[in-house]
């Protein structure tokens, strides 16, 4: 096939990205097979240009896998590695569990209710996150509002702030309307005469909702969990602010590492890890928006 | 629906949003209370207003964060249109999928990892960090998401319009300037309140690539934040809730008022 060149409007975002974005991988890599120097910048071996050939040679020489097996040995990463990757599965279920029943309620709003309610759905986008992560610490604390009203009630209290469950609850509180909004705009869409045609067959709701609306949304809630999974992986600031000891995640280990320890190249190596695991989603996700385009000219 | 919403519905929506809601209403009333204390209700006072409008630190901050947010924001939105624009509606061309493909990733990719990579591009450039950089990452990072909401109002927008253009002698260019621009505006203005939003939200790219004298909001309000509480933080947030309420009812009533004048 012989396609034509890119015009030159599209060449200017082309370059962007490829300079700003796809390039900089390609230095992560080269760096994570490199090793720690006393040095600035921190690392070594360095390309040395005035020796030419000799040069890139001896820099080519000089790379190896050490980082890599400097992790595999750690049970500290592999461990980060694991946390991560079950954390964010389970609070992209549990996301979907929350989301999905919202979505659906929305969906069966008036219209102008509904779009009342996808007004409110995206406000906490607008503000900080970081801030709203926050002031979760000041409900789970010790004597936080968690406990304060427990004991009103008549409950122990319980002690949850920098355990496995609340970076869980930050995760689902942060990337809940990244559930909601896809799997609202599927079920927004969906041609509601199939559940009268379903009823009027004698489907019992429960029945009709799993064999009609459920498969319908399905694009959505793939979109939905992909949308929430990924980046749940690389999170930074929840479990920074809400974890504790035991909920090291792999996206806070490359931050300690780089801006701690100063360590850049098994920064980068934890990096290219993480992108390795997550390539296989992240294609997915690609892949189905590009779909998502294409079915809706 | 025809049948409304069930009591299942109005208990998942009121749950829900009270899960969504309850941080931001805290984070609201606490900034109010004299008492340091979250558990303790020391009065009204406005005192911690007073002391973020003293403090110098987080003033100054602010300010460079608007500034990178407008430049990024508005960098962003021309490239992102643009890579809309070239993925609907310049058919197939060489790398295309490629390119699709650096425009969908970075909604998705961990920040942790684009702010590293970003970091070693400035690094082997030899350019020093610092308000540029920053300003160049929140482009690269946002231009994605400008990307994404353009490109879907051009799908839906109807083409025999740009055809009837071309047809009466425009070039595609100007049928581009008179006919599409103008249709996809709101996206493009939608994008850019996107971009600027998320270029003043973020911390962990901005961390990697800003440098000193160029120390963002949130870099500051993450740094107080690992201190410990400072009710200060709480004054700086509602401040902010505020100007992004008002900023949205002001762009509801106008998007209305439009609509009722178009009518």
């Amino acid at each position: 096939m012989n396609r034509p060149l890119p015009r030159p409007s599209a060449l200017i975002p082309y370059v962007w990205l490829g300079l700003f974005f796809a390039f900089p991988f390609l230095l992560v890599l080269r760096l994570s097979l490199s090793d720690v120097a006393l040095a600035i910048p921190p690392y070594s071996p360095q390309i040395d240009w005035e020796k030419g050939i000799d040069g890139i040679r001896e820099f080519l020489g000089g790379l190896d896998f050490e980082m890599y097996d400097r992790m595999r040995g750690d049970h500290l990463y592999v461990n980060a590695y694991l946390t991560s990757l079950l954390f964010a599965a389970q609070g992209t279920i549990m996301a979907l569990l929350v989301g999905y029943p919202m979505a659906y309620a929305m969906a069966r709003c008036r219209p102008g209710t509904r779009n009342l309610l996808l007004m409110l759905v995206i406000l906490p986008f607008w503000t900080s996150f970081l801030i709203r992560v926050y002031a979760w610490v000041g409900i789970l604390k010790p004597e936080g509002l968690l406990n304060a009203a427990l004991g009103v009630i008549g409950l122990p209290p319980i002690d949850l702030l920098y355990t496995p469950a609340s970076v869980q609850i930050g995760l689902v509180y942060s990337y809940l309307p990244f559930m909601v909004l896809p799997l609202y705009a599927v079920l927004e869409k969906m041609d509601h005469t199939l559940l009268e045609a379903a009823s009027d067959l004698g489907a019992p709701p429960w029945r009709s909702f799993w064999q009609v609306t459920f498969p319908i949304s399905l694009p959505g809630v793939v979109a939905g969990c992909l949308l929430c999974f990924i980046p749940m992986v690389g999170e930074f600031v929840i479990p920074d602010l809400l974890g504790g000891p035991g909920s090291l995640m792999i996206g806070r280990s490359i931050w300690t590492e780089f801006f701690s320890n100063r360590d850049w190249p098994f920064a980068s190596a934890v990096a290219i890890a993480l992108l390795v695991t997550l390539i296989v989603p992240i294609l997915l996700y690609q892949r189905q928006q590009a779909r998502a385009l294409e079915a809706g000219r | 629906m025809k049948r409304g919403p069930s009591v299942f519905n109005l208990v998942s929506l009121t749950l829900g949003f009270a899960f969504l809601y309850l941080p931001i209403v805290l984070l609201v009333v606490w900034s109010f209370n004299a008492s340091r204390l979250v558990t303790v209700w020391g009065g009204f006072s406005t005192r911690w207003y007073a002391a973020v409008f003293q403090n110098d630190q987080l003033m100054q901050a602010a300010w460079i964060t608007v500034r990178v947010g407008l430049i990024s924001a508005t960098l962003a939105t021309v490239l992102g249109t643009l890579a809309a624009v070239a993925l609907t509606r310049h058919g197939r061309f060489r790398g295309r999928t490629l390119f699709s493909g650096m425009i969908y990733a970075p909604l998705v990719m961990p920040e942790v990892i684009m702010g590293l990579s970003l970091l070693l591009l400035f690094v082997a450039l030899q350019v020093d960090r610092g308000f540029v950089t920053v300003t160049l990452a929140h482009t690269t990072l946002t231009m994605a998401y400008v990307a994404v909401v353009v490109q879907s109002r051009l799908a839906t927008f109807d083409r025999s319009l740009e055809e009837a253009a071309r047809d009466l002698g425009a070039t595609s260019t100007r049928a581009f300037w008179q006919v599409t621009l103008p249709n996809i505006f709101p996206a493009i203005l939608a994008g850019w309140m996107l971009a600027f939003t998320l270029s003043l939200d973020d911390l962990v790219i901005a961390s990697f690539t800003s440098g000193p004298g160029a120390t963002t909001l949130p870099m500051r309000i993450y740094s107080q934040v690992r201190l410990g509480v400072s009710p200060e933080i709480n004054a700086v947030c509602t401040l902010l809730i505020g100007a992004v309420t008002v900023g949205v009812i002001i762009w509801s009533l106008a998007s209305k008022w439009r609509a009722r004048a178009s009518a």
